[in-house]
């Protein structure tokens, strides 16, 4: 990511601020709003931009400050660039049990990159991430928004050919 | 499987689960009918204590005694909050994924029966921002009871108003705590917040609170329906706790899976019978009772029945329920290293104890996985095991970090042992 980028000006889009809208409709303080805000601007930019959070914050109507400390303790919230798609890959010990670690070494293998990396044409990025709930059909990841399980090293190949 | 032996799960169908239509066709909404024409709010707290059903989310506290707590009346705020945890993200633990993705309608149900015992105005369900399938299901839900009168403005024509959202999260494990969770919902980081004033009294923006399990509220409406003796009769004498259980089994067993079992069978029926046991060449080594916050029990526990006072009692905590096997292929030094890495990367940072000692931790546990442990490493885990440990932090993440720790060098100590470099290797290094 260029400085540029970084600090270009920023409006939220129409209907990313009437869903804003409507998320604090469902709060008795708006504030509660900020993790669906910074969700709903990760969605339509594939991240949270810096400029994103002034943003929000004026629609929250709190500090940017604030909204900035919310954005960096969410680890589904990313505050740099992500590729395309996102894999998270459960490392918590029923994974680790049936064998999650072979899966990540194919994976940062085939893809030339490790957990917290990006392959240089934005396709993917790495990530670990904690027990995604599936621990009888392990190991698992999800790829954005779908979940895998059951994963092995060999289908690794096949599983990233579905993500262009 | 019927209402009767395997109430939380009869209805549940992950790949087509019931519409409103079918739900209510299986006595779906029965229990908002009955508690609201029938019964008085305190009626319900009553049945609930009654039943003796306590927290499935892994402490076990009894859940009538934690809704007494609420104040009611007149006097009482208008604005009162319940919350459902369903962030599930405690290692090993798979179980309300399961009541959500099968069937949303029983909790949406559940959190208004729970929600009237409490006279909540407002409700959510504070969900883990991975699971994207329940979201969907549960706000689908959420949208056909509304349509139907079950939520929203005086409800079945009674005096009482509930609203119901979903709050997905995004991200970290120490939101399943209840304070942090609340912190969270309000749109803050989620660290712990000491207690007193407990959420009852001062919990979401500072109104009575209450945050409740997903399967502990799941087994709500079937005890408004059939009574606290029937929900007594379900665990069919095993335990002095009531009710069914959901009890799983991870780790390289010949079936891993989630079973809806009486409470209190033992560890031995769920990994032997249900799970059928070990896979080919291996042997049990030790096993977590309920997620990574349990101490390791060794394979002579496996009689034990399944409870929380049953295996508190034998020095680890039922926690969840769902068991994790370790094989005898592994290393319990590297099983401790995985799970310690899991507590020092979620830990919130608010507590120095937390904060720096489960890294330190982990060093040393790296360290004595690698066969380059110095002398004193064992004693200062020992140590750290007694400086995380409880009352000593906000919340109980380091001291449920410590419980595998402590249980795993009391079990495997020569293991530990053996990680620590000899004088005599260290003069030739």
């Amino acid at each position: 990511m260029s400085i540029a980028a970084a600090t270009q000006s920023f409006s939220l889009h129409v209907d990313d601020f009437a869903s804003i809208e409507e998320e604090m409709g469902h709060y008795a303080d708006p504030r509660a709003a900020s993790i669906g805000a910074l969700k709903i601007v990760q969605k339509r930019h594939g991240w949270v931009p810096d400029a994103a959070i002034p943003a929000i914050g004026g629609v929250l109507g709190i500090p940017a400050s604030d909204v900035e400390s919310v954005a960096t303790f969410y680890n589904l919230i990313f505050r740099r660039p992500v590729g395309r798609y996102v894999i998270k890959v459960c490392d918590s010990v029923a994974c680790f049990l049936t064998g999650y670690e072979e899966v990540r070494d194919e994976l940062c293998r085939q893809l030339g990159v490790g957990f917290g990396q990006t392959t240089p044409d934005g396709r993917f990025t790495l990530l670990p991430i904690c027990c995604l709930g599936a621990c009888d059909r392990g190991p698992t990841l999800m790829v954005n928004d779908e979940t895998h399980f059951g994963v092995s090293p060999q289908d690794i190949a096949r599983l990233l050919e579905r993500y262009p | 499987m019927t209402a009767d032996t395997t109430p939380l799960t009869y209805r549940v169908n992950v790949g087509a689960p019931p519409d409103l239509r079918g739900y209510e066709s299986q006595e779906g909404y029965a229990a908002v009918r009955k508690a609201l024409k029938e019964l008085q709010p305190v009626e319900v707290t009553h049945l609930v204590k009654d039943a003796n059903l306590r927290g499935r989310g892994g402490a076990g506290f009894p859940t009538g005694v934690k809704w007494g707590l609420v104040p009611m009346g007149e006097g009482a705020p208008r604005e009162k909050y319940l919350l459902c945890n369903a962030d599930e993200m405690e290692p090993g633990t798979f179980k309300d994924r399961l009541l959500m993705e099968g069937a949303p309608h029983q909790l949406v149900e559940s959190m208004i029966v729970a929600a009237y015992a409490i006279q909540a105005s407002c409700g959510y369900i504070f969900l883990r921002g991975e699971y994207v399938l329940a979201a969907e299901r549960l706000k689908q839900a959420i949208v056909q009871a509304k349509a139907a009168g079950y939520l929203g403005a005086n409800i079945l024509g009674s005096p009482w108003s509930f609203e119901l959202f979903v709050h997905s999260g995004a991200g970290r494990y120490i939101p399943g705590e209840e304070t942090a969770l609340i912190n969270s919902l309000e749109g803050r980081r989620a660290r712990p917040r000491s207690k007193p004033p407990f959420p009852q009294i001062a919990g979401l923006w500072g109104k009575p609170t209450v945050v409740n399990n997903v399967e502990t509220l799941c087994n709500i409406p079937h005890i408004v329906l059939r009574g606290s003796e029937w929900f007594h009769a379900l665990s069919q004498g095993k335990s002095k706790d009531s009710g069914t259980k959901l009890y799983g089994v991870s780790g390289r067993v010949r079936r891993p899976g989630l079973w809806e079992l009486p409470i209190g069978v033992s560890a031995r029926e769920i990994l032997e019978e249900h799970a059928g046991g070990m896979q080919q060449g291996l042997k049990l080594k030790c096993w977590l009772p309920g997620g990574a916050s349990t101490d390791f029990l060794m394979p002579e526990h496996l009689d034990l029945a399944m409870d929380f006072d049953t295996i508190a009692k034998a020095g680890s905590r039922m926690g969840t329920g769902l068991l994790m096997a370790v094989d005898d292929r592994r290393s319990i030094i590297s099983v401790v290293r995985n799970l310690e890495e899991f507590f020092a990367r979620e830990s919130c940072g608010w507590c120095t104890p937390c904060r720096d000692g489960l890294p330190w931790s982990v060093k040393l546990l790296t360290a004595l996985e690698r066969g380059e442990g110095q002398p004193g490493d064992l004693e200062t885990l020992e140590q750290l095991c007694r400086f995380l440990g409880p009352g000593r932090t906000f919340c109980a993440h380091a001291p449920g970090a410590v419980e595998p720790l402590q249980s795993a060098i009391k079990y495997f100590r020569d293991e530990f042992q053996a990680g620590i470099v000899t004088p005599a290797a260290q003069a030739v290094a």
